[in-house]
């Protein structure tokens, strides 16, 4: 990998040759702003269902070793 | 009966359905035991049965579809083909899903793609890779290899995919098959695991042009769980045409050095053909395309860093334990993500990265821009542009793992569309060394009734055979 991502950056590098003086970037190619939808309440995944996926399962929360020691 | 079955079309199988002269059970376990039967690698889950009787009357009139691994489906391993959601069964299933069942297509199986749709070729599975079904030493293409696969070797009626950077079209011209990727924000990506967030469209991945017109139609849809989704304006009709008068075509990337010379005879032989059809052709310019590549693998691998962040051990997937938190984290993202996912963190990190942000990502944001301008520019001349859709045809499994910037060129053709947001189809126009090549006709933004259409005259005229069956 030490050798392959230079020859990767390096294509990518190509893109400095275009004249892209004040051009806007472009994040999102859908012109949306504030979607937004009525505050309404609604279900929501049970706790026990959220959990079930969970390595370390614990009541109400997700088991994580100590974050303490490093 | 079971012969005939297989020559169906997925929409010649519902009509049949739905005019009560097929089970939808027993076409079912037709499917059900012809996935379960796949040698190609193309399968990771295969339903045991059908999931009750379709509505009646619905659109897709209960034939099965494959899906690929990335969708979730409620209670079905879902892993993006990860090792780091190994036995992953999501509480929830995907939109794309749902509106499918809805329509009547219960879920045949989970398909093989490459870990996290990061590939073209499938060989980055972390479960082995998928076999083309036209010559079982090559690769299917990627990432969604395994839809690709099984609909061409006929262990699925019809699939979906997803397609970020090619995806969908890509191996769908590997295989022989149609693949259509949507005008982003058409389809809603609701439940589908996140690789680039503003390139990342289902669709699918078929036989013929109907049937991809078909799901496509009962696919699209604004969706309240996808902000970024919409209502297609013009909606998604079935194709009927059979000429093409009138229809102006600009044809871009046939002098392109790589193109593979078997590949460009095949592609010009189909524009010949759209023309004595009636279309008017012209050679247009994109000038800022041949740089999507690079400011694809800046944009898709920055996203991606960003959304691969959840894997960490803590709410789902795989875990390696430690008694410290941070390490705990650190080993399980090195213990099961694949060499591919982790090139890519590392590359969407560093193009992120303070000092070096301007340089990648901005740089890409602004050749994105360009590239919009491109098609923009083109579609007030033209009203579709023909490319080839990958520049070779099927290569040897192994042949581009060494070397990654090979692997990412065969996205040439396909990545401009992505950055665009606008719809792409590949269908089969010909074979090349006895492998399938493919088509790609890209149109503006939620034009996809008038691509199928162009693209239903076409395949008529072109009369692509499958893959020959023993």
């Amino acid at each position: 990998m030490v050798e392959e991502l230079p020859k990767i950056l390096g294509h990518i590098e190509t893109m400095e040759t275009l004249d892209l003086e004040g051009v806007e970037p472009t994040s999102h190619v859908v012109q949306l702003e504030n979607v937004l939808r009525e505050d309404v309440p609604r279900p929501s995944l049970p706790v026990e269902k959220a959990l079930e996926q969970a390595p370390d399962p614990q009541p109400g929360g997700f088991g994580v070793p100590s974050p303490g020691r490093s | 009966m079971s012969a005939d079955l297989l020559a169906l079309s997925g929409a010649e199988a519902g009509a049949l359905v739905r005019a009560g002269e097929l089970s939808a059970t027993e076409l079912f376990e037709f499917w059900r035991e012809r996935a379960a039967g796949d040698e190609l690698g193309s399968y990771l889950w295969v339903a045991d049965g059908p999931e009750g009787d379709p509505p009646a009357g619905s659109a897709l009139g209960g034939v099965p579809v494959a899906v690929k691994d990335l969708f979730c489906v409620e209670g079905v391993p879902s892993a993006a083909a990860s090792r780091i959601l190994e036995g992953y069964r999501p509480p929830y299933s995907a939109t794309a899903v749902t509106r499918l069942r809805e329509a009547g297509a219960p879920v045949l199986g989970k398909t093989n793609q490459d870990e996290f749709a990061m590939g073209s070729s499938t060989e980055n599975s972390g479960f082995g890779p998928v076999r083309n079904p036209w010559d079982p030493e090559r690769v299917p293409g990627g990432s969604s290899g395994g839809s690709a696969a099984a609909v061409a070797a006929g262990t699925a009626p019809w699939a979906i995919g997803t397609d970020t950077g090619g995806s969908i079209r890509q191996p769908a011209a590997l295989c022989g098959v149609v693949g259509l990727k949507p005008t982003y924000g058409a389809v809603s990506r609701h439940g589908m695991i996140a690789f680039a967030s503003s390139l990342d469209q289902c669709g699918p991945l078929t036989r013929n042009v109907a049937d991809a017109a078909l799901l496509t139609a009962a696919l699209v849809g604004r969706d309240p769980c996808d902000s970024t989704s919409l209502e297609h304006p013009e909606g998604v009709t079935l194709p009927t045409a059979e000429r093409l008068e009138g229809v102006r075509v600009g044809i871009w990337g046939f002098e392109e050095e790589g193109l593979d010379p078997g590949v460009a005879e095949q592609c010009r032989r189909a524009v010949a053909l759209a023309e004595e059809l009636g279309a008017t052709v012209e050679e247009i310019e994109l000038p800022h395309a041949p740089h999507a590549i690079s400011a694809y693998y800046v944009i898709a691998p920055a996203e991606a860093s960003a959304n691969l962040a959840r894997y960490d051990g803590v709410r789902y997937g795989r875990r390696t334990e430690s008694d410290d938190l941070l390490e705990m984290y650190e080993r399980t993202r090195h213990d099961y993500f694949g060499e591919e996912v982790r090139r890519r963190i590392m590359i969407g990190t560093y193009a992120l990265s303070s000092g070096y942000y301007e340089a990648y990502y901005g740089t890409a944001q602004k050749v994105r821009t360009r590239i919009v301008e491109d098609f923009r520019s083109a579609f007030e001349r033209v009203d579709l542009v023909i490319t080839p859709t990958s520049p070779t045809v099927a290569f040897k499994l192994g042949e581009r793992v060494a070397d990654p910037l090979s692997m990412y060129l065969s996205d040439f053709y396909t990545t401009p569309a992505s950055l665009a947001g606008i719809p792409a189809i590949s269908i089969p126009c010909g074979l090349s060394e006895g492998l399938p090549v493919g088509l790609q006709l890209i149109g503006p933004a939620f034009s996809e009734s008038r691509v199928l259409d162009a693209a239903h005259a076409l395949e008529r005229a072109i009369g692509f055979e499958g893959v020959p069956r023993p």
